[in-house]
């Protein structure tokens, strides 16, 4: 078989290319000349700095200002800084004048080619935007020069721009100057654009150049949280303590009876209580006396269910990849080498809790929230009230982190609102949930066991591996189930698992898709989260067992693979990783991994204190293509394994009897500043097209930190998060 | 009942509950949004404010706790360390989604108005009340040392 087929990213990729096709010479072009009219009539409306839209992403006001819709979610991976930096290249603005805002929900002209839909996920808003971005930059200069040779009448190849001015011999003017003139020129078709170079680049792979985001130092940065609009209510919810159970009924009169209280809503499967402010609509909740029917509500603990997947990973699964015969010659391996990997539920905690503000009123809504999923949700709000998608605007503001949380699939936390306000025709209903609410209502990373069984030739390099994984499938029952699921299998559960990227002649991969009743979700790097962990750490026992060094056995594997050979070498000499000697009692290990089409390798070395361990240093090598942004890049890799470590030393979500444990920072113990490392981060030169770096680095650390400790110890630790005892 | 807060100088009046915590007093009553609220526990230090100078978890502290006392937000950190520890974070490009530094800058900067020149240890004792889930730690650091140094070249100076 092959794994390309699985690859349900190449398929997006595919249908990127369809989508380019289906557009080419005309869709982009005309869109923006469509903006155009419609936008120059706005602008005669209003007479102080009228913003004139020279194309769907660059609008100019007189007042020399650059404006530029984002069309992904700033939730701290920076693409209001790096698509405005693939504009300000091929406009030659100055840095100064550019001013980003987020675009609003418009399928048609904000899709992320990449996912088909506009959204903000699979690490694509640079890769996807590098060359629209860079277009339509250089669009708006096609027709700022075009107006500037009408005005000056002068041949339009002779006219310079740079820094925001464009000059001819002695005659020079702003954008600003030419504003109004140069939204009147007519929109150039891409074809005709010429784009610079990375020879000529002056702002991509800059080094110092200032985020776009400030208000993020000062308090000044709008949240959902901080959005307050006239007239509006705080909702918060009560909802079932178990997956699945419906409200029986409840006594509200405790609660009405409180000042400030204006609503209690049964919502079915929750309780909502409306109030003036928040902590009165928290007391409130508090206050209210619900029994729940939880008949076909999920009540099994974790234990149980994690159990139940030990068990399943020793029968066969359904065959994802099957080259040669592996199970043959494992069933007659002399040496055959084992492990069982056991990963938790994790939940994002993201640190702003899910929040939305909602308007219904008739057929029409108006949200405002950190919205990451753009067409999903204004899908589902439409369908929810009966309308056209057209009737559902959506006005995106900062979110406070997302990890993949923000993107629900099912659009919950969104039409929970949007219920609510249905109630209230014409109030802005901000839904609130705390703390407890986000964690434990589920749409968490789903827990997972895998087998890894491999025999090895008598060169020690592996002739044979099964690997069997049992755990829930994420895209079932989603948007992106027709392109995911293929063949019964979920290709987030097994990414990175089939289609190895190491040589190992016979494979037989299988999957067992579970059926829990617990809400799962996308996690920062998805499947990657934990078949990046099985397989480095795998490889790493092979590699002990074969009495070979880890980075050598891995290079001795990957002739085919010249991305990961290549950056396996680059951090085997940034991390010295032939010469170190380390302290007594501490130990070096490695781990590389490609997702999102890029590849990250990092070493990290850890010291060992009786059952104690202690991350002491990481070194991370990273292949983005062409960095366009290198510090948000090393930026990203920083927090991408503080993401990382922080599942392998102590995330975990567990239920009992169906109660979810953990609904706080107290019980759920993410990484805090005393546990995290030194991190040094090198980016692999290139300046091939860009990919992402949201997710790749996250995935990568705790096989790392594993096999450090392996290194130290001898133990070879199989369960996140990781424990000496 | 009425409370009076004094907040970045000025005195507030609010007639509400005397439980309600002084984080949802100063963003749903008085409408300045700089603090945030992540967990509601005192477990994430998105809520920071300096009372009396000390850095506090304000979703646990009452107004009438708060009452009589100098309650300073984000809004109204205009002291030397305040403005060294903002620049700094400009300047380290610290914030990654942003939500949780009104309360890192915050602690840091009541760090930084307690000692000057703090060691790591020192740092990480006085920060780990604060969760960054985006993982900004180690540019947190830097932007602490960054603003020592500032600081300390005013001071000399
Ligand atoms: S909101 Fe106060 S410490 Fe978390
Ligand atoms: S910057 Fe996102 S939580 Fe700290």
């Amino acid at each position: 078989m092959n794994p390309d087929r699985f690859n349900y990213k190449e398929n997006f990729v595919a249908s990127r290319r369809s989508f380019l096709k289906a557009s080419a010479g005309s869709g982009v072009g005309l869109m923006l000349g469509l903006n155009l009219s419609s936008s120059a009539a706005d602008a005669q409306q209003s007479n102080s700095d009228p913003l004139l839209e020279y194309n769907a992403f660059v609008s100019i006001s007189p007042d020399n200002k650059v404006r530029v819709l984002i069309r992904n979610l700033e939730m701290g991976q920076g693409p209001y800084t790096g698509l405005a930096t693939c504009i300000a290249e091929e406009l030659d603005a100055s840095w100064e004048q550019i001013v980003c805002e987020h675009a609003p929900a418009n399928t048609e002209k904000y899709t992320t080619p990449a996912l088909g839909a506009q959204a903000t996920g699979g690490s694509s808003a640079i890769a996807s935007g590098y060359l629209d971005m860079r277009q339509a930059g250089a669009a708006a200069r096609t027709m700022l020069v075009a107006a500037a040779a009408a005005r000056w009448n002068v041949d339009a190849q002779e006219i310079v721009v740079s820094e925001g001015l464009v000059s001819h011999g002695s005659r020079t003017a702003s954008f600003g100057d030419l504003a109004v003139e140069a939204a009147q020129q007519p929109v150039p078709a891409i074809e005709s654009l010429s784009l610079k170079s990375p020879s000529q680049f002056k702002f991509i792979g800059k080094e110092e150049l200032a985020r776009k985001d400030a208000g993020k130092n000062d308090g000044t940065a709008t949240f959902t949280q901080d959005v307050k609009l006239p007239g509006m209510l705080t909702a918060t919810v009560v909802h079932s303590p178990r997956f699945g159970g419906r409200v029986q009924s409840f006594d509200a009169s405790e609660a009405l009876a409180m000042r400030g209280v204006e609503h209690v809503f049964n919502m079915d499967t929750a309780v909502a209580v409306l109030a003036k402010d928040y902590w009165t609509a928290l007391k409130a909740k508090k206050a209210l006396k619900i029994e729940w029917d939880d008949s076909d509500a999920e009540h099994r603990s974790t234990g149980n269910i994690l159990a139940a997947y030990r068990e399943l990973v020793e029968v066969p699964g359904t065959a994802a990849e099957t080259a040669g015969d592996a199970d043959a010659l494992l069933a007659n391996a002399a040496d055959k080498q084992e492990l069982v990997f056991e990963f938790p539920f994790l939940s994002h905690a993201q640190m702003e809790p899910l929040n939305c503000v909602a308007v219904v009123n008739g057929n029409k809504a108006e949200l405002t929230y950190g919205c990451q999923s753009h067409t999903q949700d204004q899908a589902a709000v439409a369908a929810l009230i009966g309308t056209d998608i057209k009737n559902v605007t959506i006005k995106t503001v900062f979110a406070g982190g997302g990890f993949g949380r923000r993107a629900n699939p099912h659009s919950d936390y969104v039409l929970e609102t949007v219920r609510i306000a249905q109630r209230l025709p014409g109030i802005p209903v901000k839904l609130v949930w705390s703390r407890e609410d986000d964690m434990e209502a589920g749409y968490w990373r789903p827990a997972y066991v895998h087998k890894l069984s491999a025999s090895l030739d008598n060169s020690g390099k592996p002739e044979a591996i099964q690997i069997r994984v049992a755990g829930q499938s994420i895209m079932e029952g989603t948007q992106l189930a027709d392109r995911a699921i293929i063949n019964g299998i979920d290709m987030s559960s097994m990414e990175g698992l089939v289609g190895l990227t190491y040589e190992v002649p016979n494979r037989q991969v299988e999957l067992h898709t579970t059926d829990v009743g617990v809400p799962v979700q996308w996690f920062r790097s998805v499947g990657n989260t934990h078949t990046a962990f099985s397989k480095e750490v795998f490889i790493d026992q092979l590699a002990a067992a074969a009495g070979a060094d880890p980075l050598e056995y891995r290079l001795s594997l990957l002739a085919g693979n010249e991305k990961e050979s290549e950056v396996l070498n680059f951090i085997a000499q940034k991390a010295d990783w032939f010469n170190t000697v380390l302290p007594d009692g501490w130990g070096r290990g490695l781990a590389i991994h490609s997702s999102f089409g890029s590849t990250v390798a990092q070493v990290v070395d850890v010291s060992i204190d009786g059952n104690d361990f202690t991350v002491q240093r990481v070194i991370a090598a990273v292949h983005v293509g062409t960095a366009v942004n290198p510090d948000i890049v090393r930026a990203q890799a920083e927090g991408a394994i503080a993401l990382g470590l922080s599942s392998a030393l102590g995330d975990e979500v567990t239920m009992t009897d169906g109660i979810v444990d953990q609904n706080n920072f107290h019980t759920y113990q993410v990484l805090r500043m005393n546990k995290m490392p030194d991190v040094e981060v090198h980016i692999v030169p290139s300046d091939a097209h860009p990919t992402g770096i949201g997710e790749p680095a996250t995935p990568v650390i705790a096989p790392a930190v594993a096999n450090a400790i392996a290194a130290a110890t001898g133990k070879r630790l199989t369960r996140l998060p990781l424990r000496l005892v | 009942m009425a409370y009076r807060l004094k907040i970045n100088g000025e005195i507030h009046e609010l007639d509400v509950e005397g439980d309600l915590p002084l984080l949802w007093a100063v963003r749903d009553y008085l409408n300045l949004t700089g603090s945030k609220f992540g967990c509601g526990l005192a477990q994430c230090g998105a809520c920071t404010m300096h009372v009396d100078g000390v850095a506090t978890r304000t979703c646990v502290l009452s107004i009438s706790q708060a009452e009589g006392k100098e309650i300073t937000t984000i809004e109204g950190l205009t002291s030397v360390a305040g403005k060294a520890v903002k620049q700094a974070w400009v300047d380290a490009q610290v914030p990654q989604c942003g939500y949780c530094q009104s309360g890192q800058v915050m602690s840091a900067t009541a760090l930084l108005e307690s000692n000057s020149n703090p060691t790591d240890a020192e740092i990480e004792a006085a920060m780990s009340g604060n969760i960054c889930r985006c993982g900004t730690y180690s540019r947190i650091k830097s932007g602490i040392k960054l603003a020592a140094q500032a600081i300390n070249a005013v001071e000399v100076a």
